[in-house]
């Protein structure tokens, strides 16, 4: 039991329920699909000195606001406006996943249409998803569940569908084949793709409709307009063919073979890995690949699958050293009653160019290429035991290396004084006889044994780095070379500079040694 | 009567064929690594460090001091193998404590220079013999506890499988045992240990001096030679005249600065 207001039991500090951001604004709620549509969003790009909006949400069109205008503007007309920035290689990323999709699940015939849409064609393909319009309703809802809204129109000509689906204003279109002209007689000379100059120069005229062009003479409309004016037209009605030119999805490349028999030795292993290797070593060679990951994936007679992977150090299409790697892990294959059927996959490939021989062509030895060696060498060590030691900008000690891959190029280090074999922490000192403030020591105790210095070299002022934390704030290292009687040479250290006493206790340690 | 003056001509040509056979292999196997020190190199039975043979390599003593020069010398022979074109050392290990700033002054640049690091010795000397067969490296460094006779016959072979010299570099696993006791198929065995440096006429510390002492070689005797350490190309040199040696046990208090 508790009782409040006991003089033991200390009171809340006053301040303390206060929110640590008192007066300040309060955090923007995160962006959902739910709240987004509440608030009137636009979105809005910088052209020139001011924001253009380049996309608008239906409650601000519904306030007025339309594309194009600045944003300035809309703040003044909208009071509780929520304005971003667009991103359009991100929408432009969602497309191309979109256009992917559609090649994998709908049509192999799709690209991407503009900024904002998707040419899908469905020549052949809709009877699969029960007809277009049971397609269009499943493609809405497929959109929907993303958080797109979408308008759809199938029609015999893309310019056409492209015209209803931009402008006729409803989320499904259905054109009947051959009615391409009158369905689209009613929109807007914009629905054609026209260029702009062309939808001035028309608007002057008096022309609006699609239909206002019907009656024109050919000859005439092409003298004013252009040649590429009457195009868009005929590809709208049907008259002129406009292919769509698909995206190709990217194949990861991939060999199988499927045994008559199962196998189970390790030299039938051998052998299927060397037809994989080769098969998959074709296709590489064909679309200038080389290859960085590869899996080999066993069926087991049982059911069972057996994997092992191996990776390159650098893009490869050698087969033989390929077949060297695998073969180093068929011990780790468990064949169990046998295999009936391997499969070698690439998930990661590069591109992988030939390249031209450098310039001491015939003057003798060019240096090996170690990537065959570094895959072996990772294949018998762990990946992370194969390392180069590059510099790093710091005159600390033991923080001036770090481990790189193993074929980049690392520079080297300035040519101060340094030991050949480093501790790992550096050990105190016992016993030190030193002149203060900056002479070598004369003797003192490692490690149990007693050292008399018969010559030294210093001091090497290293300061510790403020930058990392309070107590190098004023640190101050003093590094000898001291070569002892018996001719061991070590690298020892006094920490502070035996003035100051903030840079230092003035302990001694040995850091490193010469050989 | 003795045979082989029965078959005089028959000898000789035998002879010729048997040295023409040697010169081949020789060529064959690369010309041999000479140190640049007259009495070191004329004392070695291939005039030098052959390119594609076991070495091995020990500290004279387990203190550090002398582990240390050891780790150099075989630093200096690897940069000096792996001067002749750009080449890359490899250095299997299985406790890391090099220090590659250190390293880079006696010639071995972090470019040229490959880290391994295995779990244990077994992992160390296979990775060794890969890479040795492979062929790709200027020279391969493992630093190992113990190898017996049949891992540095594997060696060996894979030396002159791949034309690539190897330097076993064999740690001390106790005190007062030295690991060059083991038996071994290494072309040459080096020792090596500190010695105290030659008094500079200021106060300062000199180039360090080392006791290269080779205990055993083929076709070869053994012997023992007080040498300068390796400098910035990894380079040994012959000391100083024994004339300037006198002045060291002069002024030895004076030299702490």
């Amino acid at each position: 039991m508790r009782e409040m207001g006991r003089r033991s039991e200390g009171a809340d500090h006053p301040f303390k329920a206060m929110p640590a951001d008192e007066g300040s604004p309060a955090p923007a709620p995160r962006l959902t699909w739910a709240n987004l549509w509440g608030t009137p969003t636009v979105l809005v790009t910088r052209t020139g000195q001011r924001d253009v909006i380049t996309a608008a949400c239906p409650v601000a069109i519904g306030l007025g606001l339309h594309l194009g205008m600045a944003a300035a503007h809309a703040r003044a007309l909208v009071a509780d406006l929520e304005v971003r920035e667009a991103e359009p290689q991100k929408d432009r990323a969602w497309l191309d996943r979109l256009a992917l999709h559609a090649v994998r699940h709908w049509t192999p015939g799709a690209s991407v249409s503009g900024d904002d849409g998707l040419w899908l064609d469905l020549s052949g393909t809709s009877h699969l998803f029960g007809g277009e319009e049971r397609f269009c309703r499943r493609l809405l809802r497929f959109l929907a569940r993303l958080g797109f809204s979408a308008q759809i129109a199938i029609a015999g000509a893309p310019g056409a569908a492209n015209a209803m689906a931009r402008h006729g204003g409803k989320a499904i279109t259905l054109v009947h084949p051959g009615r391409e002209a009158d369905a689209i007689a009613s929109l807007p000379l914009e629905a054609l793709r026209l260029t702009p100059d062309v939808l001035t120069a028309a608007a002057r005229v008096g022309l609006e409709r699609i239909a206002d062009l019907y009656p024109m003479p050919r000859g005439p409309l092409a003298k004013r307009f252009g040649i590429a004016t009457v195009t868009r037209l005929d590809q709208a009605r049907g008259i002129v063919a406009e292919p769509i030119v698909p995206v190709v999805p990217f194949e990861t490349p991939q060999a199988e073979r499927r045994l008559l028999e199962p196998i189970g030795t390790a030299e039938a292993i051998a052998q299927v890995i060397g037809d994989l290797v080769d098969d998959l070593m074709g296709q590489l060679q064909e679309r200038r690949l080389g290859l960085r990951t590869a899996l080999l994936t066993c069926l087991v007679v049982d059911g069972g699958q057996q994997r092992i992977g191996i990776g390159t150090a650098k893009a490869s299409r050698d087969a033989r050293h390929l077949k060297r790697m695998l073969a180093m892990r068929i011990d780790r294959i468990d064949p169990g009653l046998g295999i009936e059927a391997m499969t070698l996959v690439a998930p990661r490939v590069e591109d992988l160019q030939p390249e031209a021989i450098a310039a001491k062509l015939g003057t003798g030895d060019r240096p090996a290429e170690l990537a065959p060696l570094v895959d072996q060498l990772s294949g018998r060590i762990e990946p992370q035991g194969l390392f180069r030691i590059e510099p790093k900008e710091s005159d600390v000690p033991e923080r001036a290396t770090r481990r790189v891959d193993p074929l980049s190029k690392p520079t080297g280090w300035p040519a101060w004084k340094r030991p050949v074999r480093l501790l790992a922490r550096p050990e105190p000192l016992a016993r030190v006889m030193a002149l203060l403030p900056d002479a070598p020591p004369r003797r003192f105790e490692w490690r149990g044994a007693s050292y008399q210095v018969a010559s030294g070299e210093g001091p090497e002022r290293i300061h510790g780095e403020w930058w990392r934390n309070e107590r190098e704030m004023w640190a101050v290292r003093d590094y000898f070379m001291v070569e002892a009687q018996t001719g061991e040479r070590f690298w020892l250290f006094r920490r502070g500079d035996g003035v100051e006493p903030p840079t230092g206790d003035l302990s001694w340690y040995l850091h490193g040694l010469f050989g | 009567m003795s045979l082989p003056s029965a078959f005089p001509a028959a000898s000789r040509d035998q002879l010729d064929a048997l040295r023409a056979e040697l010169s081949s292999a020789r060529r064959l196997r690369g010309p041999a690594l000479p140190f640049g020190v007259p009495m070191l190199d004329d004392r070695l039975a291939a005039q030098g460090l052959d390119g594609a043979g076991l070495h091995e390599i020990a500290a004279a003593s387990s203190r550090l001091g002398d582990d240390a020069a050891a780790s150099l010398f075989a630093a200096g022979i690897a940069a000096r193998f792996a001067d002749q074109g750009n080449f890359t050392v490899l250095w299997a290990l299985s406790r890391f404590d090099l220090y590659a700033p250190g390293l880079e002054q006696v010639g071995l640049a972090p470019s040229q220079l490959l880290y391994a690091q295995g779990r244990n010795d077994q992992e160390v000397l296979a990775v060794a013999e890969d890479a040795l067969r492979d062929g790709s490296l200027a020279c391969v460094i493992a630093e190992v506890k113990a190898a017996d006779m049949t891992a540095t016959r594997r060696l060996q072979l894979a030396t002159s499988d791949g034309k690539t010299p190897m330097l076993l570099y064999r740690r001390h696993r106790a005190r007062d045992h030295c690991p060059l006791t083991q038996n071994s198929s290494a072309m040459t065995r080096w020792r090596i240990g500190c010695l105290p440096s030659l008094p500079l006429p200021h106060p300062g510390v000199g180039r360090s001096r080392w006791s290269v002492e080779l205990v055993r070689q083929r076709g070869g005797n053994p012997f023992s030679l007080d040498l300068d350490a390796c400098d910035d190309k990894g380079c040994l040199a012959h000391p100083a005249l024994s004339a300037d040696r006198a002045i060291a046990s002069a002024g030895k208090a004076s030299r702490v600065a």
